[in-house]
C-alpha cells in the first residue's frame, strides 16, 4: 500500500475551496491537494500519495539519517543511534 | 482424496489441501484470481504483453502456420531470387490522442513500419497506407496527419505508393486509424533475427527508454501530469545502415514498442534459448520518465518506445557499434545495457544497483497505475 | 530523484547490511506489513543480500489482496448499471469477482475508468451531472485522507451524483490478530511507513507492550528497509520491545493530525472481513451515518450481496506469514501473475507476484515454467 513519492511544491493556490499545489517530481508536474499539510510552503518537499500530500519531508532529519550512516562507513563503528 | 503439499525448509508442518469432486478449478473466484480472458478481447490483448502473445499464438499462429510468420521477427522475410530476400511488415496505428508532444499518428504510422522492416536488416523501400476515417473528423486534421506522413517518409527515404480510404460512422474510429505495410530488400546472407543471439554477445540500446509511452500518457490527460517530454518517434533505418556498415556481427535488432525493453528482450531470450542479463546502472532513462514512473508506479522497462532499438552484437564489435550509434542522429545516447549468457535459457535477468539479481518478466496485460 | 536516490545508495545499503550481520546472533522472524515494502525488498534483491538469520515474512499489507470477494461483486454490480461511471485506482481492475472483473464489465460496455486521485472522480461527477459517479474507495490508513476528502468535497460542491464504495482496513487490529494467533511466528514488525505518516505510531505502543514485541516504523527505499531491519534486530538482540522510528524524515509519533481529524469526521470503526484471514473486529472503516448518502452500497442497494470463498489457495497463510509463496504447490503453475490464484499474486504488491516477478530460482516443485 502507499505508493508515496517525494515531490517539490512549486506553486500554491486555492481551487474550489481546497488548498492545492503544483508539485514537481524530477521534471514531472502534477497538481496535488495540500489540505492535510497546511503549513506547507513553496520549496518544501512532500510525500504525495494519490494526488494528496500526506506529510512534509524534514530536510534536517533526512540529512541526519544519511549523515549517521556515512559516519558508519568512515569510522567503521556505529553507536546505537538514538532513534526517537 | 487428501493431498499433502510439500513442506518448506523452515516449516516441517505439512499443509493439507483437501481435493474433492467439488473442488473448483483454480481459476476464478477461488481466490481473487484475475480471470484469464480467453473468450472476449480485452484492452490488455493489445498492450504488447503476454496476453497479446498468447492471443497471437492461440488464434493466429495456429491457423496461419508458415515459417516466416512463426519466426516471430518484426518483419516476414522470404527469398525472392538467389541472393535476394524480400522483407514485409504491417502495423496498425490507433493511438489516442492523434497528436502528442514530439509526434502524431501519421509519423508513427510511417516510422513504425519503416522500423519493423529495418529490424531484420532490410532496406525499407515502399509503404502502403490505409486509412479508416471517422465520420465528423475535421479534414484539416487529416491534412496535418498526411503532411506529417509525407515528411516522415521523406526523412526515411521511402515512398508511399499505394493506399486506401474508408469511412466509418461517428463514434467508431477514435477520429482516425491508419494501417501501413512496408516492403524492403535484403541480401540473403544477412542473418539478423530474434533467434540469433549468442552467449557472450552484448546488448545495446540506442537511447533513453520510456519516452514515448509517457509522452502519450501525458497527452491523454487522464492522469493529470505534465512534462517537457517528447515522444521519440523516429525512423531508424539510417541508424541501422550506419551500424551495419561497421559490423557484420549484429545478431539481433528489435524495436521495443508496446511492452517495452523488458518484453522485447524476453522474446529474444526465448527465441534464442539464451539468458540475458541487464545492468540496472546502465539503463539510460530521462529524469522525467523516472519521475512519472515513480509517481504512477510504473517501471520504465515496460514502457513503449517508438524511436529506439535494441541491438545484440558480438562482443568484439560492441564498442564499434556503440560509437557508430552515437554518431548517428537518433543514437546519441546509446549505451551498452547488458549481455547474453547461456543460462538461464529463455530468461531475462536484471542485476540491480545493489548487486542482487532478479528476474524481469514480460508485461502481463494492461499497464495500470497503482496505489500500492 | 531527491529524497529517493540517496536512499538507494549501494554503499550505504551494503554497510547497513554488514552492520546487521555483525549484530545478529540468532535467527529472527520479522514481518513487513506493507505491500510496497515487500515490492521494494524483492525488486532490489534485499532478501538475497540480508544475512540468513533474518527471516522476512510478508504481511497482509495490500488492500487489493485483502478486499473480500463480496465487495468486488458489489463493485461489479454497480459498474454494470447503465448511467454509472465507475472509477477506481488501477490496482483493482484485475481483481476478479465471482463472475468476471472490472475489465469484463468495461469490455461489455460498462463505463469503468481508472483515476489517479479521488478528486479526479469528484471532477467527473461535476462534469457529468446526469450520470452517477462511483469511486471505489479502497486502502489502508494512508489512502483514507484522500478518499474521505472526496466525500467532503462532494458535499461542499453539493453533488448529488457522487458516492463511494468503501473498503478500508486498518493496520493495528491486523497486527493484533496476527500476534494473537496461536501459530504466530512473527517476532518483530516493520510498520508501514506511509500508514504511520498519516496515523503516527502511537497506536503501536500498547501493542508492543502487550505482546512484548519490537516494532519499527520503516520506509520503502532499500536504505530505509535495511535501517528498519537493523533497528528491529538490535531490539530483538537486546530483548526489548520498543517502538522505534526509522523513517524520521516523514513520520512523527503523533502523525498528521489534520489528516486524522478529517478521517474521524467521515469514517467510523467497523468490523471488516480480510480475504484469507476472516473478520477482524474493528479493523475497518465505514462512512458515518451523517455521510450515509455518499455510501454507494446503500445508494445502489447492493448491501445484500454475499459471496463464498473457497480457501484453496494459501494466500491467507502467506498473508499471515505462515507460508512463503514458493511453498505453495500452485506457485508458478497454474498460479502466475497473469493467471494468479491468490490475492497475493493479483496485486503487483502481493507477495507472490513480487516473488514470481523477481525471483531467480525457478518455481517450487510441482510448478512448471509458465512459457
Amino acid at each position: 500500500m502507499c505508493l508515496g513519492v517525494p515531490g517539490k511544491i512549486i506553486e500554491i493556490y486555492e481551487k474550489q475551496g481546497l488548498q492545492m499545489a503544483q508539485v514537481d517530481f524530477s521534471g514531472v508536474r502534477r497538481e496535488a491537494c495540500i489540505e492535510h499539510v497546511p503549513e506547507a510552503k513553496i520549496g518544501d518537499y512532500a510525500i504525495i500519495h494519490v494526488g494528496f500530500a500526506i506529510s512534509l519531508l524534514s530536510e534536517e532529519e533526512a540529512q541526519e539519517t544519511l549523515e549517521l550512516l556515512r559516519q558508519v562507513i568512515a569510522a567503521g563503528e556505529m553507536e546505537d543511534e538514538d532513534l526517537p | 482424496m487428501r493431498h499433502i503439499i510439500a513442506t518448506g525448509l523452515k516449516h516441517p508442518t505439512p499443509v493439507e489441501l483437501i481435493m474433492t469432486e467439488k473442488t473448483p478449478d483454480l481459476q476464478g473466484p477461488v481466490c481473487p484470481v484475475p480471470k484469464k480472458h480467453t473468450e472476449t478481447i480485452m484492452l490488455g490483448h493489445g498492450s504488447g504483453g503476454k496476453m497479446m502473445a498468447d492471443l497471437i499464438k492461440d488464434v493466429f499462429y495456429s491457423r496461419l502456420e508458415n515459417e516466416p510468420l512463426l519466426a516471430g521477427n518484426d518483419a516476414g522475410v522470404v527469398e525472392l531470387t538467389d541472393g535476394l530476400c524480400l522483407a514485409i511488415s504491417t502495423d496498425a496505428h490507433v493511438v489516442s490522442p492523434l497528436f502528442f508532444s514530439g509526434g502524431d499518428i501519421g509519423r508513427l504510422a510511417v516510422c513504425g513500419t519503416v522500423n519493423d522492416v529495418s529490424m531484420v536488416g532490410a532496406v525499407p523501400l515502399y509503404l502502403t497506407a490505409s486509412f479508416i476515417l471517422e465520420e465528423g473528423l475535421d479534414i484539416k486534421i487529416l491534412e496535418k496527419v498526411v503532411e506529417s506522413m509525407s515528411k516522415a517518409a521523406e526523412e526515411a527515404g521511402v515512398d508511399i505508393i499505394s493506399g486506401d480510404t474508408k469511412v466509418v460512422a461517428h463514434g467508431e474510429a477514435d477520429g482516425l486509424y491508419i494501417s501501413t505495410t512496408g516492403v524492403g530488400l535484403l541480401d540473403s546472407r544477412i542473418e539478423i533475427g530474434g533467434s540469433k543471439a549468442k552467449p557472450g554477445d552484448k546488448v545495446l540500446v540506442s537511447g533513453t527508454i520510456g519516452d514515448h509511452g509517457i509522452a502519450v500518457l501525458e497527452a491523454r490527460g487522464e492522469l493529470g501530469f505534465k512534462t517537457q517530454l517528447e515522444s521519440d518517434v523516429a525512423p531508424l533505418n539510417h541508424l541501422i545502415e550506419d551500424i551495419m556498415a561497421v559490423s557484420k556481427n549484429i545478431h539481433v535488432l528489435r524495436d521495443p514498442t508496446r511492452g517495452g525493453v523488458a518484453t522485447a528482450l524476453n522474446e529474444i531470450a526465448r527465441q534464442s534459448g539464451v539468458g540475458i542479463i541487464l545492468d540496472e546502472n546502465s539503463l539510460p532513462v530521462k529524469p522525467a520518465v523516472v519521475g512519472a514512473c515513480e509517481m504512477l508506479g510504473f517501471d520504465p522497462l515496460y514502457i513503449a518506445n517508438e524511436g529506439k532499438l535494441l541491438a545484440v552484437v558480438s562482443p568484439e564489435d560492441a564498442d564499434m557499434v556503440l560509437v557508430a550509434m552515437r554518431k548517428s542522429q537518433y543514437g546519441q545516447e546509446a549505451a551498452v545495457i547488458g549481455q547474453v549468457e547461456a543460462e538461464p535459457a529463455g530468461r531475462l535477468l536484471l542485476k540491480t544497483a545493489l548487486g542482487a539479481t532478479r528476474i524481469i518478466d514480460v508485461l502481463a496485460g494492461e499497464l495500470l497505475p497503482r496505489i500500492c | 530523484m531527491k529524497y529517493l536516490s540517496e536512499y538507494r545508495d549501494a554503499e550505504l545499503v551494503h554497510s547497513t547490511i554488514a552492520k546487521i550481520a555483525e549484530r545478529i546472533t540468532q535467527p529472527w522472524t520479522m514481518m513487513e506489513i506493507c505491500g510496497g515494502q515487500t515490492h521494494s525488498i524483492i525488486k532490489n534483491g534485499l532478501d538475497q543480500l540480508l544475512p540468513e538469520e533474518v527471516e522476512l515474512v510478508h504481511g497482509p499489507g495490500c488492500p487489493v489482496c485483502v478486499t473480500p470477494l463480496e465487495l468486488i461483486d458489489k463493485a461489479l454490480e454497480i459498474a454494470s448499471l447503465p448511467g454509472v461511471i465507475f472509477t477506481s485506482y488501477g490496482d483493482m481492475l484485475r481483481v476478479p469477482g465471482s463472475r468476471g472483473d472490472l475489465f469484463s464489465i468495461r469490455a461489455s460496455g460498462g463505463d469503468v475508468r481508472v483515476v489517479y486521485s479521488p478528486l479526479d472522480a469528484v471532477r467527473l461527477a461535476q462534469e457529468n451531472p446526469d450520470r452517477e459517479v462511483v469511486f471505489f474507495a479502497i486502502g489502508f490508513e494512508t489512502t483514507a485522507p484522500a478518499n474521505v476528502m472526496s466525500v467532503i468535497q462532494a458535499e461542499r460542491l453539493k453533488l448529488d451524483n457522487f458516492s463511494i464504495l468503501v473498503s478500508h482496513v486498518r493496520v493495528p487490529p491486523a497486527i493484533e490478530a496476527i500476534l494473537s494467533s496461536p501459530s504466530n511466528r512473527v517476532q518483530g514488525f516493520l510498520a508501514a511507513g506511509h500508514v504511520c505518516a498519516v496515523m503516527g505510531y502511537w497506536e503501536y505502543l500498547p501493542l508492543a507492550e502487550k505482546y512484548h514485541i519490537p516494532i519499527t516504523v520503516t520506509g520503502f527505499e532499500p536504505l530505509d528497509i535495511t535501517r528498519g531491519i537493523l533497528a528491529t534486530v538490535e531490539s530483538l538482540e537486546a530483548g526489548t520491545n520498543v517502538v522505534k522510528n526509522a523513517y524520521i524524515r516523514t513520520v512523527t509519533e503523533k502523525g498528521n493530525r489534520s489528516a486524522q481529524a478529517v478521517i474521524n469526521r467521515v469514517f467510523e470503526n467497523c468490523d471488516r472481513k480480510w480475504r484469507g484471514i476472516g473478520i477482524i473486529p474493528g479493523s475497518g472503516w465505514r462512512l458515518k451515518p451523517a455521510y450515509a448518502h455518499f455510501d454507494a452500497e446503500k445508494r445502489f442497494h447492493v448491501e445484500a450481496i454475499q459471496a463464498d470463498e473457497s480457501p484453496l489457495c494459501i494466500s491467507g497463510q502467506v498473508l499471515q506469514g505462515l507460508k512463503k509463496p514458493d511453498q505453495c504447490q500452485a506457485f508458478g503453475a497454474p498460479c502466475t501473475p497473469e493467471n494468479p490464484l491468490g490475492a497475493t499474486m493479483v496485486s503487483d504488491e502481493g507477495a507472490c507476484a513480487a516473488y514470481y516477478r523477481y525471483r531467480t530460482q525457478t518455481p517450487h516443485a510441482g510448478g512448471i515454467d509458465h512459457d
